[in-house]
């Protein structure tokens, strides 16, 4: 894999190995160093033109747990505020000669358009409301240490569809896994035509006791140009994930950050169906995998980088590098 | 009108004789092989192959397995001037034009300052006297400076040569506001040409709204925002008696809105596009900035609707919304990136490939909707017939080449039909009696 810019572009196959090094990762975070070389010397460079705070320490952390250099790189307070154009800003970075970009952008298909105007890999961090595949990866890691597998899983997606990246990435994952996807929310925040991505649609939470997983999605006031429902108490009224509507088989998850009262109810964020911090867990682990993937796991099963010492898990992911070119 | 309405700049008058190509005038009835002769300005003679001499001095052109077809009239292009001319320019915009087989353009006013004055639009007229490859035409804004809130001075301004009235690029949303424009039209004449769009549901969308931008992502724009607008202003005209015509459809729904009202008897016509008639919105997956216009490229039943309304009449003409933009400005997000692609120089060969070497419409027909569209303003419709003037086009359909390969006649090079193959290469454009554009390649022998 040389870049990470979408869900769509990936496998069945590809995702587990991602979550299979995520998993042979983990090891590094309950370790006193937190820190393996696999990816000394190796530059990643964070580019965020939007607000993000857990996607983007995420990421840094990510990068510097596997020994790379990090520079963080925000659209506000730089260049851009000046009117570059992004294609500049990419020549301009490029010529620091990073060996990964990860990028978010307010722009759908931003992440592809300037993979073709470096030659360092893409990561997409989201790209305005298409896609956010490093959520979805982290959230099918999530699913599978805590269920086992997602086949034959019946997934429901609540709230905001309409604005959410999140959602589309996780629609595709979670199907592509095995799982039955169910997008429910308000008409006026269910995109027309998404049931094109195999999803059934539902504008009520009646049938919510048959899903083993419900996923809520905040209401993304910041993306909100005008309002989309009557009031955030009527939407709570009909879409909040509560204490009544959560049946106890049923994991509860979100990507944060919560809107506590809104989409979901005190109660249930606080209950162990609850999953939302091993999702923020599985986010540095997961990203590890995938800088790992683009920057080591493509290429041939090649020495330690700087001959370091293999930690255990630095030698899990090589094997599953050897694996991958076997 | 006091003045000419299409303003070029000086040429020196054709003297030409295409031997043995094949003519196709649908108006002309004429679908043979002939000689034509074009001497000062005008279609002077037309016989059988091989029967005309060619006078001292005129030029042979063999025309032997090549069309000549009357030269095509487009009544809906942005040629960017004044104040955009990084995109484009008079002289770029109608050589490309020229380069397309066009005898004549209709240039829109949503320029900066916007076409909507006297002042402006003889300046304009000046500059095309000068720089216009083939004739223009200029329609100024229906309202001051497409505000949309006080009337142009449409009766000054078509005594100044405007050929009709339009906001092009946005639409007249007060339906108040549009009835009065149309009440005007008693006094002063001319065509209002409408851009149907209600921005209320259209918003911020950039792409049509369908399966594909729910898998993007990306904010659609409704067919509904389109054919209410059309059915309202049909409404509006049929109650006004008013003369309307409705630019570049795009729904399904439209096409049917305007079949009803031309059923009622009112006095609407309408346009399609190129790219409408030929790409979907499952050309946007890839977010290619190219396939970006207004009206954005819908489903394949709009599509079909589109094609079927030229068949059946319901469409009028071809006009291609030629929309040039700089390259920095389209090499950017989809989101973010400006709407509109060129087409002058693809039209027809992009027709020909899509939708008359697969058999779908006859070349014919083709024809026939490439060139009616100045008609509707109240332009002359060219014919190849001895008297008329020289506008004519010399064709090889069989002729394959790449779009972009060797540049574009434009200043911009925002073609939706970039990197494609197309059959059917213009070879020789004529317009207003004077040769616009010659193919480089094109073996011309002095007599």
């Amino acid at each position: 894999m040389i870049h990470l810019l979408s869900i769509e572009d990936l496998d069945r196959g590809a995702i587990e190995r991602i979550c299979d090094r995520a998993a042979a990762f983990s090891e590094v975070a309950d370790r006193e160093i937190k820190k393996v070389p696999a990816l000394r010397g190796r530059t990643v460079l964070n580019l965020f033109y939007e607000a993000s705070t857990r996607t983007r320490s995420s990421f840094e952390l990510a990068a510097k747990r596997l020994s790379a250099d990090v520079v963080n790189f925000a659209a506000s307070g730089s260049s851009v505020e000046k009117g570059e154009s992004l294609k500049d800003t990419i020549l301009t970075l490029g010529a620091h000669k990073p060996d990964a970009i990860v990028i978010r952008t307010p722009w759908a298909g931003s992440a592809e358009l300037v993979s073709r105007w470096t030659p360092a890999a893409i990561i997409n961090a989201g790209d305005g409301k298409h896609e956010h595949p490093t959520q979805a990866l982290l959230d099918v890691h999530t699913l599978r240490a805590k269920l086992g597998a997602l086949d034959g899983l019946s997934i429901w997606i609540v709230g905001d569809v309409l604005h959410s990246r999140v959602a589309r990435s996780n629609i595709l994952a979670f199907q592509k896994m095995g799982a039955r996807v169910t997008v429910c929310g308000p008409p006026t925040l269910v995109p027309r035509g998404i049931a094109a991505l195999g999803c059934a649609v539902r504008f009520t939470l009646d049938e919510l006791p048959e899903a083993d997983v419900v996923y809520a999605l905040r209401m993304q006031h910041e993306r909100m140009d005008q309002a989309w429902v009557p009031s955030l108490r009527e939407y709570a009224a009909v879409y909040q994930i509560n204490g009544r509507r959560l049946s106890p088989h049923q994991v509860l998850m979100h990507p944060g950050p919560v809107n506590r009262g809104v989409e979901l109810s005190g109660e249930v964020v606080d209950s162990p169906q609850a999953v939302i911090t091993a999702q923020v867990e599985a986010g540095v682990v997961v990203r590890m995998a995938v800088l790992y993937e683009v920057l080591a796991g493509h290429r041939a099963p090649a020495p330690e980088p700087g001959g370091a010492p293999a930690s255990p898990a630095h030698a899990a992911a090589g094997r599953a590098a050897e694996r991958e070119v076997v | 009108m006091s003045v000419e309405p299409l303003v070029r700049a000086p040429a020196a008058a054709v003297d030409l004789l295409v031997r043995g190509a094949h003519v196709l005038d649908p108006r002309a009835g004429i679908d043979a092989a002939h000689d034509v002769l074009l001497r000062e300005g005008e279609v002077a003679r037309i016989g059988a192959p091989g029967s005309l001499e060619a006078p001292a001095g005129a030029e042979i052109v063999d025309g032997a397995g090549r069309h000549l077809f009357p030269a095509f009239v487009d009544p809906h292009v942005h040629l960017r001037v004044p104040g955009q001319e990084h995109k484009e320019d008079l002289a770029t915009g109608t050589r490309a034009a020229a380069a397309g087989g066009y005898c004549a353009v209709v240039a829109m006013p949503n320029t900066h300052p916007v076409v909507d004055s006297t002042p402006g639009l003889r300046s304009l007229r000046d500059a095309a006297a000068r720089d216009a490859q083939v004739p223009v035409g200029f329609m100024p804004a229906i309202t001051r400076g497409l505000a949309g809130r006080e009337l142009t001075e449409m009766a000054e301004l078509r005594e100044q040569g405007a050929l009709g009235f339009t906001d092009d690029g946005r639409p007249v949303v007060s339906a108040g506001m549009l009835r009065m424009a149309l009440q005007y039209q008693r006094l002063c004449g001319g065509v209002i040409a409408l851009h149907e769009e209600d921005p209320s549901l259209s918003g911020a969308g950039a792409m049509h709204e369908g399966a594909v931008s729910a898998l993007l992502g990306i904010t659609g724009i409704p067919s509904v925002s389109e054919s209410t607008m059309v059915a309202r202003d049909c409404a509006l005209a049929g109650y006004e008696g008013a003369r309307v015509h409705m630019q570049h459809l795009s729904a399904l729904e439209s096409v049917l809105a305007v079949a009803t009202a031309k059923a009622q008897g009112v006095q609407v016509s309408c346009e399609a596009s190129p790219h409408h008639l030929l790409l979907t919105h499952e050309a946007v997956r890839t977010l290619d900035t190219r396939m970006k216009m207004n009206p954005p490229l819908r489903t394949e039943e709009d599509r079909q609707a589109l094609v079927e309304g030229l068949r059946d009449g319901t469409i009028d003409c071809i006009a291609t919304d030629h929309a040039p933009h700089a390259r920095d400005e389209k090499e950017v997000p989809f989101e973010q990136a400006p709407m509109g692609t060129t087409g002058l120089e693809t039209a027809f060969a992009a027709l020909y490939s899509g939708l008359v070497a697969p058999g779908v419409l006859p070349l014919g027909l083709i024809v026939e909707k490439l060139t009616s569209g100045g008609g509707l303003l109240g332009l002359p419709v060219p014919r190849i017939a001895v008297a008329e003037p020289a506008n004519v086009v010399l064709v090889d359909l069989a002729a394959e080449w790449e779009v972009g390969a060797e540049g574009y006649a434009s200043r911009s090079e925002n073609c939706c039909f970039g990197g494609r193959r197309l059959r059917g290469r213009v070879l020789l454009t004529v317009a207003a009696g004077a040769v616009a554009f010659r193919e480089r390649a094109l073996a011309l022998t002095p007599a």
